[in-house]
């Protein structure tokens, strides 16, 4: 195949991956559209409502009921197999990122890439970890995330295919943007998962206040204490890759290509405030025993600050050297001795 | 505030009015309010609140020149910035501030933590509490076996995994813990972030950065005077600087003239001579992501550019200057500005400054440079004559050409005489002034050559934390008791209770693993 065939098959695969997306989120809808019964047919339902994964059916339901749940199962089961469909397309994106290079590369040259692969990841970890930690009612949120940052890459991140700058050119990259990748799948995942703790909570309190209960999908999302924990578990595991990746392989890939192992550049201040936010988070869990609330609160900023390092620093800070895009070159009038060509470093006290 | 003055004796606090706090109480109080987990807590959040401006507000550490045109752009602001530290946030005294209370926090912290893990460590198990049904988590089932048999097969249970409180006489309980390396990992994280920050702070004081422009053939050999610039941490001494020397042989990029990235330089490489002290010469090639590491000292790629071959003939037709004059690039199109100074030229000074085109051509009636290589290259510049203003020994940039006392040289028209060259060409200038003789052109590239005494400390440190961090999370405290006493249809009854101290284990699932070990061999 050549590079150009493979450019095309990736940006096929990648409008595939979209509306594959796309349509599992429906399919997603659907179930919580389903899951909304009237109270009369809910009764049967509520016993297992509590028990954290899938309402669990309980014997001697009414028919009705019961084809509804049938139903419900039939949407779930849909959504993760279209959403596992979508990722495999998501993959064929990537590969073929690469394979389009010339010479082949890692598909991470650039920021829709980089995009491109953090939502793959973010779909894979609750791929992997979706009958482990009984991930189904995360499913309409994760592929609504995916799908979102899928359609702000291919809008405004696209970039052709070239090889990589000069600087990039080192097999850390590979180590230090899987690991970047990782972490920040997961600790989206975290969040997510605190945001629903979030609206769990209030749609428990409000419930709780007309006399009713916890209906429709939030009643199928896990019990508080158990949403947190799962959100404590999936930062603890986020935390240290994203230690790994930003204060082990950055500085150590940052002194050999830019010569300075730390150099307060835009994005490694981002990288460095996410990782004290996150280490806030584990601190106060661990010692101020901030739990529920307080603690998902603490997740959300987190992940605030982590895609707002992700994309968004880019678009305020011109000078960052994590820009990838075309190198700066300095203004030689100024008469400041230029820092030029091949990368960008530190700046120059005049002699 | 109340807590220490209801500690301190009252025969002293006798004629104080209420709130009062003697020096000694205040030192407490503050040390408390420093070393607590509160404290710690917002002292993290605010490190990250206050990183935030130097992201936003250029730094003159790492950018001076965007920090010069910020600068030239808010007239208004900048005093205020300027006083705020906001141009040099990381080094300035409210950010070192909220770190260096920070580090006092954690050491106050883990001090007292220390002698309470080293005590922990040598302590048994703690005993069972007398009712084990109390605990939140806990079991209780009937089993067939006598009470000391029952109590041998939870030995065994748990002595694989579990340190087991030694058995007194009469005791009709087993406890086990487990765990205790989670606090050591969660110290060890903590006392590697001191390491860290004693790597970066040996780098800052002793370690030094310096930049300088190599013509392709000229050598470098590493003093104070070599450098065109050179930044030394406070406490650099000049004696650091290792005895060696490296020529660039040849320099060589690669030019991409296809695709999207159209004219992006790749594959730049330097080939290098370098020598240590008397010892013997070894090449080495100079490339971005593959630094040259002499004794201690770094040497790194960071730039390249042209130096054309200028020389210039006065009037007498003596060679007033001659030799590669290096051009720096205005952007990515490597169209470069240079200046040429000649005041020894006679009868009069003459300078030049211009444009270089390393690949020439004329597009809708505009000079351009079409290509970063130097295909077409080409010299478009004007003449000056008169006082130079070097006679007067103050410093000049090499690349400003001081044009206060000089006048443009004219042609037969008036106007400035513009002087267009390729390699080979001469011009003459009017008037008897002499001739500029375009030679040739050679490549110039940028090192950066560094000391960073402590990155070895800085890392080790982190790959500490990193250790200790994981400790820290995935090692899960556990005290486990089982109490057997007998029971009056015969057999005993058990009761098992999990106490897990890190708050996040699912310790259900551990208790209900432990009843199905307890209870396999017991039908």
């Amino acid at each position: 195949m050549s590079n150009t065939a493979w450019e095309t098959l990736s940006n096929q695969a990648v409008a595939t991956a979209g509306i594959v997306y796309f349509l599992a989120l429906v399919a997603y809808l659907a179930e919580w559209a389903a899951l909304r019964q009237p109270a009369a047919e809910r009764v049967p339902a509520t016993a297992g409502a509590g028990a954290g994964d899938a309402a669990a059916p309980a014997a001697g339901a009414p028919p009705v009921a019961s084809s509804r749940r049938d139903r419900v199962d039939f949407l779930g089961r849909l959504g993760l197999l279209l959403t596992a469909i979508a990722a495999l397309a998501h993959l064929v994106a990537l590969v073929g990122r690469g394979m389009a290079a010339d010479p082949n590369r890692v598909p991470w040259g650039n920021m829709y890439e980089f995009t491109l692969s953090g939502t793959f990841v973010v779909a894979l970890l609750y791929l992997v970890l979706y009958r482990r930690f009984a991930l189904g009612w995360m499913g309409p949120l994760v592929v609504g995330f995916v799908v979102a940052t899928l359609m702000v890459a291919v809008i405004w991140l696209y970039d052709a295919v070239a090889p990589l700058t000069e600087a990039l050119n080192s097999p850390w990259l590979v180590i230090h943007v899987v690991s970047a990748v990782i972490a920040t799948g997961a600790f989206t995942l975290g969040g997510i998962a605190s945001i629903v703790y979030l609206v769990r909570m209030r749609a428990e309190r409000r419930a709780r206040a007309a006399g009713r209960e916890l209906g429709g999908w939030l009643g199928r999302v896990p019990q508080l204490d158990a949403l947190d924990r799962l959100a404590y578990r999936v930062h603890a595991f986020a935390f240290p890759v994203w230690t790994f990746a930003v204060l082990i392989t950055g500085p150590i890939w940052a002194h050999e290509a830019w010569s300075r192992y730390w150099n307060w550049d835009p994005k490694e201040v981002w990288a460095f405030i996410t990782w004290v936010v996150y280490a806030g988070y584990l601190h106060a869990r661990a010692t101020a025993g901030w739990k529920g609330r307080k603690a998902a609160v603490l997740a959300l900023v987190g992940m605030g600050t982590l895609w707002f390092n992700f994309i968004g620093i880019n678009y305020f800070s011109t000078t960052s050297q994590h820009a990838y895009a075309a190198e700066r070159v300095v203004d030689a009038t100024t008469g400041d001795v230029a820092e030029l060509g091949v990368v960008r470093t530190s700046s120059v006290v005049g002699p | 505030m109340s807590a220490p003055q209801t500690d301190a004796p009252a025969a002293r606090t006798g004629d104080r009015r209420p709130g009062e706090l003697t020096a000694r109480e205040l030192a407490r109080w503050a040390w408390r309010q420093i070393t607590s987990m509160r404290t710690a807590l917002v002292l993290l959040l605010l490190l990250a609140l206050a990183a935030i401006p130097g992201s936003v507000i250029p730094q003159a550490d790492v950018d001076a020149l965007a920090v010069t045109r910020w600068k030239d752009e808010h007239p208004k602001l900048t005093p205020i910035y300027e006083r705020l530290d906001l141009f040099s946030v990381y080094s300035s005294p409210w950010f070192s501030a909220i770190y260096l209370l920070l580090v006092l926090s954690l050491v106050g912290c883990i001090i007292p933590r220390l002698v309470v893990y080293y005590r922990a460590l040598r302590a048994q198990p703690p005993a069972a509490p007398r009712r084990l049904t109390r605990l939140p988590v806990h079991a209780t089932y009937a089993a067939d076996q006598a009470p000391g048999e029952v109590l041998d097969r939870a030995r065994a249970v748990l002595g694989r995994r579990h340190r087991l409180r030694a058995s007194a006489a009469g005791d009709d309980f087993v406890a086990a813990e487990r765990g205790h390396l989670r606090e050591a990992g969660n110290l060890v994280f903590h006392l590697s972030l001191l390491v860290v920050l004693a790597g970066v702070a040996m780098g800052g004081l002793w370690g030094y950065q310096g930049g300088v422009i190599l013509v392709q053939g000229t050598t470098f050999s590493n003093s104070l005077t070599q450098y065109d610039d050179f930044k030394p941490g406070g406490l650099f001494r000049t004696s650091q600087l290792k005895n060696f020397r490296f020529s660039v042989d040849e320099f060589s990029v690669d030019w991409l003239e296809e695709g999207p990235r159209f004219g992006q330089a790749r594959k730049f490489q330097a080939d290098l001579t370098y020598r240590v002290g008397d010892g013997p010469e070894r090449d080495y090639d100079l490339k971005v992501n593959h630094p040259l590491e002499i004794d201690g000292t770094d040497v790194f790629l960071i730039g390249h550019g042209y130096a054309p071959v200028i020389t210039v003939r006065d009037g007498n037709g003596d060679v007033a200057c001659t030799g590669p004059t290096v051009f720096l690039p205005r952007d990515a199109s490597f169209l470069s500005y240079g200046v040429v100074k000649c005041p020894a030229a006679k009868p009069g000074q003459i300078g030049l400054d211009g444009l270089f085109f390393p690949t020439f051509d004329m597009r809708d009636g505009n000079p351009v440079t079409v290509f970063g290589d130097d295909r077409n290259p080409t010299l478009s510049m004007l003449a000056y004559t008169g006082d130079l203003g070097l006679d007067d020994g103050r410093a000049q940039s090499v690349y400003v050409l001081d044009k206060a006392d000089a006048t443009p040289i004219t042609d037969a028209d008036g106007k400035p005489m513009r002087i267009d060259l390729q390699p080979g060409d001469t011009v003459e200038l009017p008037d008897g002034l002499g001739s500029v003789t375009f030679e040739r052109v050679e490549p110039w590239i940028r090192v950066q050559i560094s000391q960073t005494p402590g990155k070895g400390i800085a890392l080790a440190g982190v790959i500490l934390a990193l250790i200790g961090l994981c400790g820290s999370l995935f090692i899960r405290p556990r005290r486990v008791w089982v109490r057997a006493v007998p029971a009056d249809a015969g057999g005993s009854h058990v009761e098992v209770a999990v106490l897990d101290r890190s708050g996040n284990a699912d310790t259900d699932e551990v208790l209900a693993a432990l009843l199905d070990q307890l209870q396999k061999e017991s039908p």
